[in-house]
């Protein structure tokens, strides 16, 4: 711990030295760099920029996440306004995925893991009593860093959704639905001809966006996507990129990133995090241009994580 | 000297070659400028010099072992007056043999006349410089072989892959003497087999509907025509395997996936020892159980309903049989659902499914094959299951379907042939090679599908 702490503040000085940028908060960055490294005073750090918007989807408020002994979140507040793309940037082991998780409450599954705060999605108390999580994640979706279609075809990929929450009363409703999904993916026209082939047969970036397919057939209102682009290429990266674009007309996404490019090409607003804290939140130009804090510039020009 | 001295010397002699061949590679190595200068580590040439020692030598003493009793018999027999040498085969073995029992003390002075005597000495004393003969091969052997290995310890010598490709031989030969052994017990049941097809013709086996393996023993004896219709041995087996399964196949399905998918932590390291206990009971026990617990209950609740049950009946031993499968099933499957990756039960969760939907439709089909092939294995011990059908099924062969009456199966069949004093050339008792060769059939089959069924779908998911 001692050893880190002269690391990061050796880091920051060589970076004051290096750049002659002036940043009004640079003083105060460096000074919360050596809070940050103190537990306790983690508690108290408030997020720079600004975390609350009007519109909000969904709001977080001072979340906490643990697993078991370990404090992976520390008192997160975080709004996703309404047909918004949000990044979430930060350090591997920050705890994005994490956070994007307790979205939907997918931490429920990992044994140990334990959610405090408040987690809304139209004023609606994600983690209250009445809340039932089937209906929950049929309203906020999720696409997983590595593609993982079911090993079904891919047509049955598609319908598992509709399938399981009722949403066709028909065969030919679900084959609509299952055309209209692989299309939002951009995905139809090269697998039409090969709907009952399984899914897995496809190439990785076929396959995520088989996945985002899939997401999308129950018609969220939320798509939460962990790194959807971290397995493909620059084309079928560019493509998806394409897709969170259109998407985005009708549904609000979170997308976690370890590329700053993606981050700035995709999304409005972006947030980054550091060591279970949310250091700073702001429009994404702003944030890539004229980071308040420390941490974020230093994250973003690639000086560590 | 005897075999146990021979070997033990020749592992001495293995021992000393790797440390001076070792020895040997060092001093070379400093004569050509350090040890990297070597293409292989110092202790390749060591193993290489005891692969050279060990095992040319080995070869030499079995196939001395294997040729030895031939030769001394070749050398006694060429001594012996002609008109023994003239005897028919079997009085000639008789003879033979004599000589040999009084060579190895099993047999008094008295009973030998006395060429056979002199024979038996002259036996000895061959044996004995046979066997000094014996040990000088294998030393000779062992010792060239060393020595060959050291002299060619160069900096050039490619010892590890030598090495290499010797332990590549070596795991070889022991895979190719398990599938040896698996022909040879093949093979033994075949011959048998075939004499008894020589008897009893093969459909009357195949297709007879009755089974009661009593031959007359003398021509004016009522009563023991002996049949050999093989069918209600194999309904009986099928009859018993069937309620096994379906006793085994539900209940262990399910208790593995609520092991794997429901269970906490503690409660799968508390349940898993006690399945393994009960997977390690011996199936006699479970044939006292089948006998003394199950059969009565059967027998008094089909009673109660106005059934008639036999005090030994098919349902009684299958259902214990089933019972004893479920740790088996069980353990297996939730191994393989364990093994369906975590992404899966994300992706289903993560679209709205609840457990039992994840299960049912993601989970089950993508660990099918997998408990398909687990199912069978299953379904292969079931058939081979022996002693609780014996305690619990009874011994009547009757061709019926109805799992309330007695029946009895392939195993226990040849379990009743091969016991007691018999003879090894009357049908009856080659009936059991039948049943055994039409057994491993059975098995082999199934097996196969098996591994068909876990090969062909074995890559649906990474
Ligand atoms: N199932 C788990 N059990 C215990 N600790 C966990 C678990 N999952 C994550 N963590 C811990 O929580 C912290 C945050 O992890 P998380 O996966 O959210 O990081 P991340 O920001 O997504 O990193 P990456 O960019 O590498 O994906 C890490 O320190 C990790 O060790
Ligand atoms: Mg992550």
């Amino acid at each position: 711990m001692m050893q880190g702490t002269e690391n990061m503040g050796s880091m920051t000085s060589v970076a004051i030295e290096a750049e002659t940028v002036e940043t009004d908060s640079r003083e105060t960055g460096e000074s919360r760099v050596l809070q940050l490294q103190d537990q306790d005073e983690v508690r108290d750090y408030v997020t720079i920029g600004a975390p609350f918007v009007d519109n909000a989807k969904m709001a977080a408020r001072n979340v906490n996440v643990h697993y078991g002994e370990k404090h992976a979140i520390m008192d997160v507040s975080l709004d996703i306004g309404k047909n918004e793309v949000i990044a979430m940037i930060g350090p591997s082991g920050c705890g994005k995925s994490t956070f994007l998780r307790t979205l939907n409450r997918m931490n429920d599954i990992i044994a140990g893991c334990r959610v405090d705060g408040e987690i809304t999605l139209d004023g609606e108390d994600v983690y209250g009593r009445q809340q039932d999580t089937v209906m929950l994640r049929a309203r906020v979706g999720m696409v997983f860093q590595k593609p993982n279609p079911f090993p079904k075809s891919i047509y049955e990929n598609v319908a598992y959704g509709p399938r399981i929450h009722g949403l066709a009363h028909n065969k030919a409703e679900l084959d609509e639905i299952v055309e209209s999904s692989l299309r939002r993916a951009s995905l139809f026209d090269e697998v039409k001809d090969n709907l009952d082939k399984p899914g897995t047969g496809l190439s990785g970036g076929q396959q995520q966006r088989l996945c985002i397919a899939r997401a999308i057939a129950v018609s969220p209102e939320v798509i939460l996507m962990d790194e959807p682009c971290s397995a493909l290429d620059p084309i079928a990266t560019a493509r998806i990129e394409e897709l969170i674009d259109e998407l985005k007309e009708k549904y609000t996404i979170a997308i976690v990133t370890h590329s700053m490019q993606q981050a700035a090409r995709v999304s409005q607003r972006t947030a980054y995090f550091h060591l279970g804290k949310l250091i700073e939140v702001g429009g994404t130009k702003d944030i890539f241009t004229r980071p308040r804090h420390q941490l974020t510039e230093n994250y973003i020009t690639g000086r560590f994580g | 000297m005897q075999t146990s001295t021979v070997l033990l010397v020749l592992v001495a002699l293995c021992i000393a070659s790797f440390f001076f061949a070792r020895r040997k590679s060092h001093a070379v190595a400093h004569g050509s400028g350090g040890l990297t200068t070597l293409h292989s580590l110092p202790k390749h040439y060591g193993y290489m010099a005891l692969a050279w020692a060990g095992l040319p030598a080995l070869a030499a003493l079995a196939l001395w072992s294997a040729l030895e009793p031939r030769m001394l018999e070749a050398e006694v027999v060429s001594s012996l007056p002609a008109e023994v040498r003239a005897l028919p085969e079997q009085q000639f073995g008789l003879y033979y043999n004599q000589i040999l029992g009084y060579a190895s003390g099993g047999m008094n002075a008295a009973e030998l006349d006395e060429v056979q005597l002199a024979a038996a000495d002259r036996y000895s004393a061959l044996a004995a410089r046979f066997s000094w003969l014996r040990s000088a091969l294998v030393f000779a052997v062992a010792l060239a072989g060393a020595v060959l290995a050291i002299r060619r310890v160069q900096p050039a010598l490619r010892a590890r892959n030598h090495v290499e490709s010797i332990i590549r031989w070596i795991l070889f030969s022991c895979s190719f003497l398990a599938v040896l052994t698996t022909l040879g017990i093949v093979l033994s049941v075949l011959f048998e087999a075939v004499r008894f097809f020589q008897v009893i013709p093969l459909t009357d086996f195949l297709f007879g509907l009755e089974w009661s393996p009593q031959m007359a023993i003398r021509s004016d004896q009522v009563g023991a025509s002996g049949s050999f219709g093989f069918v209600p041995l194999l309904v009986g087996t099928l009859l018993i395997s069937a309620v096994a399964m379906l006793i085994a196949v539900p209940v262990g399905l399910m208790s593995a996936i609520y092991l794997s998918e429901y269970a906490s932590r503690r409660f799968r390291t508390l349940t898993k020892p006690v399945l393994e206990i009960l997977a390690g009971v011996p199936t006699v026990v479970y044939g006292f159980f089948a006998a003394l617990t199950v059969a009565p209950l059967v027998r008094t609740l089909g009673e109660s309903v106005g059934l008639t049950v036999a005090s030994e009946s098919a349902l009684a031993a299958g259902v214990v049989m089933g019972i004893m499968i479920i740790p088996f099933v069980m353990s297996l499957s939730d191994d393989i659902i364990n093994a369906v990756p975590d992404t899966m039960r994300e992706a289903s969760l993560g679209m709205g499914a609840t457990m039992s939907e994840t299960i049912r439709k993601v989970l089950l089909p993508a660990a099918l094959p997998g408990i398909v092939g687990g199912i069978l294995l299953a379904v292969s011990r079931a058939i081979g299951e022996t002693m609780i059908v014996v305690m619990a099924a009874g011994l009547s062969a009757k061709l019926t379907a109805n799992p309330l009456e007695a029946v009895t199966t392939i195993t226990v069949q040849i379990v009743t042939l091969l016991v007691g004093d018999q003879e090894f050339d009357s049908p009856k008792t080659l009936a059991a090679f039948a049943l055994g060769l039409v057994l491993f059939f059975v098995t082999l089959l199934l097996n196969v599908v098996a591994l068909y069924v876990v090969r062909r779908y074995r890559e649906q998911y990474e």
